[in-house]
C-alpha cells in the first residue's frame, strides 16, 4: 500500500525505505480542542492567568521567532534524527542545462506536490475570477493524479483519515470540491468526550455549545484527495500534471546572471525560476509553491531553514469496526499518550493511539484479537478508573465559576463503544514537529506541511495546511486585482503575515500539550484534571475551545 | 498628535518613493524619478519647472555619461550590450520591492485600487476580471521606471509610458521585457506636451506625483486632457498645500530628515483639491472622485481614505464637447 498520499509526497515517495514508517503525520486524527488541553497542560495556572500561558509560548517559540537558530532536541535518539532531516536529493540532480533549449513551457504557478492541500491550492486558484485564468503546472509522482484515485465504497474505510473542521468544510464548499466529497463516506460527529486514565477529570462537548450541527468531519484522505482532483479536472482553468518528481530548481535567473553578450532569447524569460524534473522535463514559473509534505525538496532547494524536533512517540493507526455506528469523536489520555476513536461512517471507527516506540511495534505484531483487546481495555478501564463526576468528592470546586452561567454539561460521562474487531492493517508512524523559519522568498512559497508539520495528534495539521492554501490563492487573487507581479516577495510576505502566527499559534500549543501529557506526576495530573472540570463547566470558555478548534478564530483563548 | 504627525512624516519619503537608507549609489539614482516626473511635466507646459534648476546629482562613473548619450528619440534602437548590462543592474535596485524603493511599491498597491476602481466603473468593465482594462489605451506620463506602467498593462491596458529623462526610459524598457504581458508596454523618451503634437490619444491618462513639479499646472492639464478622448478618463495624484504637507513634505523630509535634496518641493507650487477641481474643469475635464492616501506605520501599508489633507489622487472624465 502506497504510503500518504496526504500532503502532496512527490519527494518522500521514493525514500521510505521502511515503506510505511518514515511519513510524517500521514494522519491527522483526533479533533480534540487541544488547545485547552495545553492549557490544561501547564496546569490550572494557565487557565486563570492568560500571562503565565503567553511565556510558555514564547518559550516554545523562541527558536522559531529567533530566526535562524535552529534547535534540534531529539528524544529519540540519533537515528530518527537523521531519518527525518537527511536530505533528498534525486539521481539525476545535477543535470542542469540539458532542458537549457527553446521551447520549454512556461507557467504563472508551479504547485510542487499533489497532495491534498497542493490540490487545494490549485483547486481554490480555479474557483476564483481573478485567478482562474493563470496557467497552472502541478508536478507529482504519484500516478494516481494522472490515473484518478479508485475508490470502491464497499471496502471499509482507509486507516488514513483526517478530521477535516467546519471553517475547513466551508472552504471545501467554496471551491467546489465538497459536492465530489460528498459522494463518499464522511462521518460528521457532534459529540466528544476527553478523559484521563487518572480518572480525575473528563469533558465533555456538543455541537450544540457553540450552535452548530456538528463539531467536524471525518473523512478518509483518499476521499480528499479524490474529490479535489475531480475538482480540479472539471475545473475551467489551464492546467497540466507533470508524474514526475522536481530535481532542481534555479531561483531567480534573473538580470543579474544574465550574460549581457547580445539580447539573449533568455532574458525575455528572466524573472522567472526554472524547474528541472527527474523525467528530464524543464518548465519555468513565476511562483513556485511548495505544498510537498514535510521532507520539502522545494523547501530544501530554496534554502529554507526550519526548526524542530521528533517525539519519541509513534502513533498506531488502523480502522475497527463496532455493533453499531458511533457518532462522538473520544479521546483518552493514557500514561504513554492518547488514544483516540474517531467515527468514520458506517460502524467503523478510526483509531489513533500514541506510545513509545517499542510498545508500538509490540501492537502492531500482535494478535488481532489480542490488540483488539487491548484498545478496548484502553478506552475503558484500562492505566485506572473512569472518572466521577466530581473533583474533590463533590461537584462544588468550580461552582463559584458557574454563578450565572448556563451549564452546557452534556449529562455524564460514558464509556466509548467497544471494538469487535480489526477492519484494516496496523500501520505506525513517528510523530515529530517541524516549522520553516520562513515560508517565502522571491517566487516561492511553501504551504501546509512543507511550511509545518505539527503534532499529528491536533487533527489540525490538514486544516492548517488547507487554511494556508486559501490565504495564499487570495493573496494572489488581490495582486491580481492591482496588476502584481505573482512572484514578488512583498506580495508573499502578505501570505506569511497571515498564516505564521496562527500556524506557530497551533504548533506551541500541540506541542506543550503533548509534552504535558508525556508526564506521569501526582500533581500535574490533579491540575490536569482541575482544568478538564473547568473546560467543561465554564461555558464561556468551553465556547471559545470548539470555536477554535473547529478553525473559526485565528487565535487561541485570551488573546 | 504627536503619533500623526510621524504617520504624516513617514508618508512624503514614501509617497514619492525616495528610500529611508540611501546606499550612495542608490542616492544618486533617487532623484532621478523625481527630476524625470518634472522635466516630463515641464516639457510638457512648456516651461522651465523649478526643481529643474537644481540638476540631479550624477550617477557616478559611466552611468552618468549614459544621460549625455541618450537621445530624447525612442530608446529601442540604443540599447549597447554593455550599457544593458549596467541598465539591467539599475533596474535590478529600482524594481527590489524589499529594497530602497520598498515605500513606493508598499504605496502602488493603493493608487492601482483607485485607478483599478474608478475605471472599471466609467469604462463599464467587470470589476472581477484579472484584466479589466482589455482594450483600453492608457498612457502614463511621468513614467519613471515603470512602477506604475506595469501593473496597468497586466490588467488589461494598452500602456505607453512617457519619461522626459532617457534612463527612466531604459531602465523601465529593460524590466517590462522580462515578461511577455509587459513587453507590450511602449515606453518613450518623450513628453505630454510632444505626444500633444502628435496628436495621439488615449481613453486614459493617468500621471502619478507629477503636477506638483509643474510650473503651469493649468497648461499641463491643458496637454493631458488634449490626449484625451472624450468621454475618456484622467487620474492626478499630488500633494496638498496644506500646513500639514508643508510640516511633512518640505521640513521633515527635506530639511530635517534630509530624505530629499533641499528646494525638490515648492509648497507654493503645490495644489489644494479645490484648486486641482478648477484647473481641470478649465480644461474641460470634470472630476469625479477624489481620495486620501493614509499611511499607517503599524501595519506598513497604504489605504484610501476621506483625508485628503497631504497625498490625494483624483479621478475625473473629459467633457464630450
Amino acid at each position: 500500500m502506497r504510503f500518504s498520499r496526504c500532503a502532496g509526497t512527490s519527494v518522500r515517495s521514493n525514500r521510505c525505505p521502511a515503506g510505511a514508517g518514515c511519513g510524517s503525520a500521514p494522519f491527522r486524527m483526533s479533533p480534540f480542542p487541544v488547545d485547552f488541553r495545553a492549557s490544561l497542560g501547564r496546569g490550572l495556572a494557565l487557565i486563570l492567568s492568560c500571562g503565565s500561558r503567553r511565556r510558555f509560548i514564547a518559550k516554545s517559540l523562541a527558536a522559531n521567532l529567533g530566526g535562524q537558530r535552529v534547535r534540534s532536541r531529539c528524544l529519540c535518539g540519533a537515528a530518527a534524527a537523521a531519518g527525518a532531516s537527511s536530505s533528498i536529493r534525486g539521481p539525476n540532480h545535477g543535470q542542469e542545462g540539458q532542458c537549457s533549449g527553446t521551447g520549454v513551457a512556461q507557467y504563472d504557478v508551479a504547485v510542487v506536490g499533489g497532495g491534498m492541500v497542493g490540490m487545494a491550492f490549485a483547486c481554490s486558484l480555479a474557483s476564483m475570477p481573478l485567478t482562474k485564468n493563470l496557467n497552472i503546472a502541478i508536478i507529482d509522482s504519484n500516478p494516481a493524479l494522472v490515473n484518478g484515485i479508485r475508490i470502491n465504497k464497499e471496502d471499509p474505510p482507509d486507516p488514513r483519515v483526517s478530521t477535516i473542521t467546519p471553517a475547513t468544510i466551508s472552504m471545501f464548499r467554496d471551491i467546489g470540491a465538497w459536492q465530489y466529497l460528498q459522494q463518499y463516506r464522511h462521518a460528521y460527529f457532534d459529540k466528544m468526550q476527553v478523559w484521563d486514565y487518572t480518572g480525575l477529570g473528563y469533558t465533555r462537548y456538543h455541537a450544540r455549545d457553540v450552535d452548530k450541527d456538528s463539531l467536524g468531519c471525518v473523512v478518509e484522505n483518499k476521499v480528499l484527495q479524490s474529490s479535489l482532483l475531480l475538482c480540479i479536472q472539471n475545473a475551467d482553468i489551464q492546467k497540466k500534471i507533470f508524474p514526475s518528481r522536481l530535481v532542481s530548481m534555479s531561483l531567480n535567473p534573473g538580470l543579474k546572471s544574465k550574460r549581457m553578450d547580445g539580447i539573449s532569447p533568455e532574458i525575455s524569460r528572466g524573472d522567472l525560476t526554472k524547474l528541472q524534473l527527474n523525467d528530464g522535463t524543464c518548465l519555468y514559473a513565476k511562483l513556485v509553491v511548495g505544498a510537498d509534505g514535510s521532507k520539502s525538496q522545494v523547501r530544501e532547494l530554496a534554502g529554507f531553514k526550519t526548526t524542530g524536533w521528533n517525539y519519541s512517540q509513534n502513533a498506531i493507526i488502523c480502522t475497527v469496526e463496532h455493533a453499531s455506528e458511533n457518532r462522538c469523536a473520544w479521546q483518552r489520555f493514557l500514561p504513554a499518550g492518547p488514544i483516540a476513536l474517531l467515527p468514520v461512517g458506517d460502524n467503523f471507527s478510526n483509531i489513533v493511539w500514541t506510545m513509545n516506540p517499542k510498545e508500538a511495534l509490540d501492537r502492531k505484531s500482535m494478535t488481532e484479537a489480542d490488540f483488539v483487546k487491548t484498545v478496548n481495555h484502553a478506552l475503558d478501564h484500562g492505566f485506572g478508573p473512569h472518572p466521577t463526576s466530581s473533583l474533590l468528592g463533590n461537584g462544588n470546586f468550580f461552582s463559584w465559576f458557574r454563578a450565572g452561567v448556563v451549564t452546557s454539561g452534556d449529562g455524564g460521562f460514558e464509556i466509548p463503544p467497544k471494538v469487535l474487531k480489526l477492519a484494516s492493517e496496523r500501520m505506525v508512524f513517528p510523530l515529530s514537529l517541524r516549522h520553516a523559519n520562513d515560508y517565502v522568498s522571491k517566487h516561492v512559497a511553501l504551504i501546509g506541511d512543507a511550511a509545518h508539520t505539527v503534532h499529528p495528534l491536533a487533527g489540525q495539521g490538514v486544516n492548517l495546511g488547507f487554511g494556508d492554501a486559501f490565504a495564499l490563492s487570495r493573496v494572489i487573487g488581490e495582486a491580481i486585482a492591482v496588476g502584481m507581479d505573482i512572484g514578488e516577495v512583498s506580495l508573499l510576505k502578505k501570505y506569511e503575515a497571515e498564516r505564521k502566527p496562527a500556524n506557530i499559534a497551533m504548533m506551541a500549543i500541540l506541542d506543550g500539550f503533548q509534552k504535558a501529557y508525556s508526564v506521569d506526576f501526582g500533581p500535574l495530573n490533579i491540575l490536569r484534571a482541575a482544568g478538564l472540570h473547568a473546560a467543561n463547566y465554564i461555558s464561556p470558555l468551553k465556547r471559545r475551545i470548539i470555536s477554535y478548534a473547529s478553525g473559526e478564530q485565528r487565535l487561541p483563548l485570551f488573546s | 498628535m504627536a503619533s500623526k504627525l510621524l504617520t504624516r512624516v513617514r508618508t512624503v519619503p514614501a509617497r514619492l518613493g525616495y528610500p529611508r537608507l540611501l546606499s550612495p549609489t542608490l542616492a544618486a539614482f533617487a532623484p532621478s524619478r523625481l527630476l524625470s516626473d518634472a522635466a516630463a511635466a515641464a516639457a510638457g507646459a512648456g516651461d522651465s519647472p523649478p526643481a529643474s534648476a537644481s540638476p540631479a546629482p550624477r550617477p557616478s562613473g559611466s552611468s552618468g555619461k549614459l544621460e549625455h548619450n541618450a537621445g530624447s528619440s525612442s530608446v529601442h534602437s540604443s540599447l549597447k550590450d554593455p550599457e544593458l548590462a549596467k541598465f539591467s543592474a539599475i533596474a535590478d535596485t529600482w524594481w527590489d520591492s524589499e529594497g530602497p524603493f520598498k515605500p513606493l511599491h508598499r504605496m502602488n498597491p493603493t493608487r492601482l485600487a483607485f485607478i483599478r476602481s474608478t475605471l472599471c466603473r466609467h469604462f463599464g468593465k467587470d470589476p472581477s476580471s484579472a484584466r479589466p482594462f482589455e482594450g483600453l489605451k492608457v498612457v502614463d506620463v511621468g513614467c519613471g521606471g515603470g512602477i506604475l506602467s506595469e501593473p496597468l498593462a497586466r490588467m488589461g491596458a494598452s500602456v505607453t509610458g512617457v519619461d522626459a529623462v532617457d534612463k527612466n526610459i531604459k531602465i523601465a524598457r529593460i524590466h517590462a521585457d522580462l515578461d511577455p504581458v509587459t513587453s507590450t508596454i511602449e515606453y518613450c523618451c518623450t513628453t505630454a506636451e510632444k505626444l500633444v503634437e502628435e496628436q495621439r490619444k488615449f481613453d486614459a491618462v493617468i500621471s502619478l506625483e507629477v503636477i506638483e513639479h509643474v510650473a503651469d499646472p493649468a497648461e499641463f492639464c491643458k496637454s493631458l486632457a488634449a490626449l484625451t478622448i472624450p468621454e475618456g478618463a484622467i487620474v492626478i495624484s499630488t500633494i496638498n498645500r496644506s500646513m500639514r504637507a508643508y510640516a511633512t513634505a518640505i521640513v521633515a523630509a527635506e530639511y530635517l530628515l534630509r530624505w530629499l535634496p533641499k528646494g525638490t518641493h515648492q509648497w507654493s507650487s503645490f495644489l489644494t483639491p479645490e484648486e486641482l477641481a478648477l484647473i481641470l474643469q478649465r480644461s474641460s475635464i470634470s472630476v469625479k472622485e477624489m481620495a486620501g492616501f493614509v499611511y499607517n506605520p503599524l501595519t506598513g501599508r497604504w489605504s484610501l481614505s476621506d483625508d485628503v489633507g497631504v497625498n490625494f489622487i483624483a479621478f475625473g472624465t473629459k467633457n464630450s464637447q
